[in-house]
């Protein structure tokens, strides 16, 4: 539990920075993955014969799935699966960390056989009292997704909290 | 059937979604979506610990949202924006009760869209993980 925690202007230098992107691939069995995961049982989502009926390339993301990370030991993080590399990163000292919530704009479609390369940065840094945690900073990160024809289709910004 | 912007009225609920994920459903979430954070699956771990239990990841919640909204949709229109807040912890092999209602519908821009407000609620009936969307959807 954070006392007295205070946003720095060190912490704050890093609000922009980009990270150098990170190629996310979707692939048929990387979207039946994340739909079984998620306990869908919708046929477009596992069936490629269901998705084109429908009107798809291949098999859509579902909502919320943007492709899964590239995973490289060492280049990769082990638990979130991401890259480690990930810009300057916030220099907090605090040890838990919660998601606060998460926002996806979509532009266009985005279906198995598209490459997605990935840029983030930090948009925006806060503090946030919580009665069970204590000060709580919450870090907003956005991150760009463009796809192998050089098109934006989404952007997502995820809100960390920690304490 | 997929949905036509005919087919609702403001005011409309959607149809809602039970979900009780217990820790392999979660397991099966962490490899599909890469979130291998031991909170969601190891009860030994200290953060669980301190919890008392494991707690299903926020991005679980926020994909359901997104298969109640797809469901709904039944592919005659797109998300254009989804978002929720976490705002309360949910457990494994607690029932959930995700649903929705449309709060605006309009044209705007050539498009037909609408706005939704999406809730998570618990089996105590508390929304845990309050959400909305944009859809845009066909003729």
């Amino acid at each position: 539990m954070a006392e007295n925690f205070e946003i720095t202007d060190e912490m704050r230098a890093v609000i922009g920075i980009e990270s150098d992107p990170w190629t996310h691939e979707v692939t048929t069995t990387s979207v039946r993955a994340f739909a079984r995961g998620v306990g869908y049982t919708d046929p477009v989502y596992f069936d490629e014969a269901a998705a084109k009926a429908a009107g798809y390339r291949s098999l859509p993301c579902p909502p919320t799935y943007l492709g899964t990370p590239v995973f490289i030991p060492g280049k990769s993080n082990d638990t979130f699966s991401g890259p480690k590399a990930t810009g300057p990163g916030v220099k907090h000292g605090l040890k838990n960390v919660l998601d606060g919530g998460t926002e996806t704009e979509y532009f266009a479609d985005i279906c198995a056989g598209d490459t997605l390369e990935v840029a983030g940065k930090v948009s925006d840094l806060s503090v946030r009292e919580s009665k069970t945690t204590g000060t709580m900073l919450i870090v907003t990160n956005e991150s760009t997704y463009t796809n192998q024809d050089g098109v934006v289709v989404a952007v997502q910004r995820g809100q960390a909290l920690f304490y | 059937m997929p949905l036509t912007y005919d087919s609702f009225k403001e005011g409309d609920a959607l149809p809602e979604l039970k979900k009780a994920p217990g820790v392999t459903q979660l397991v099966k979430y962490a490899a599909g979506g890469g979130d291998f954070n031991p909170l969601h699956h190891d009860f030994a771990f200290p953060q669980s610990k301190a919890l008392g239990s494991i707690i299903i990841h926020g991005r679980f919640k926020y994909a359901a949202l997104g298969e109640l909204v797809s469901n709904w949709l039944d592919h005659g229109g797109r998300i254009k924006k989804l978002s929720c807040q976490y705002r309360g912890m949910d457990l494994p092999d607690n029932e959930m009760t995700l649903g929705g209602t449309v709060k605006r519908k309009w044209e705007e821009g050539g498009e037909r869209l609408a706005e939704l407000e999406l809730y998570v609620n618990n089996a105590k009936g508390k929304n845990t993980t309050p959400g909305s969307a944009i859809i845009s959807l066909e003729a």
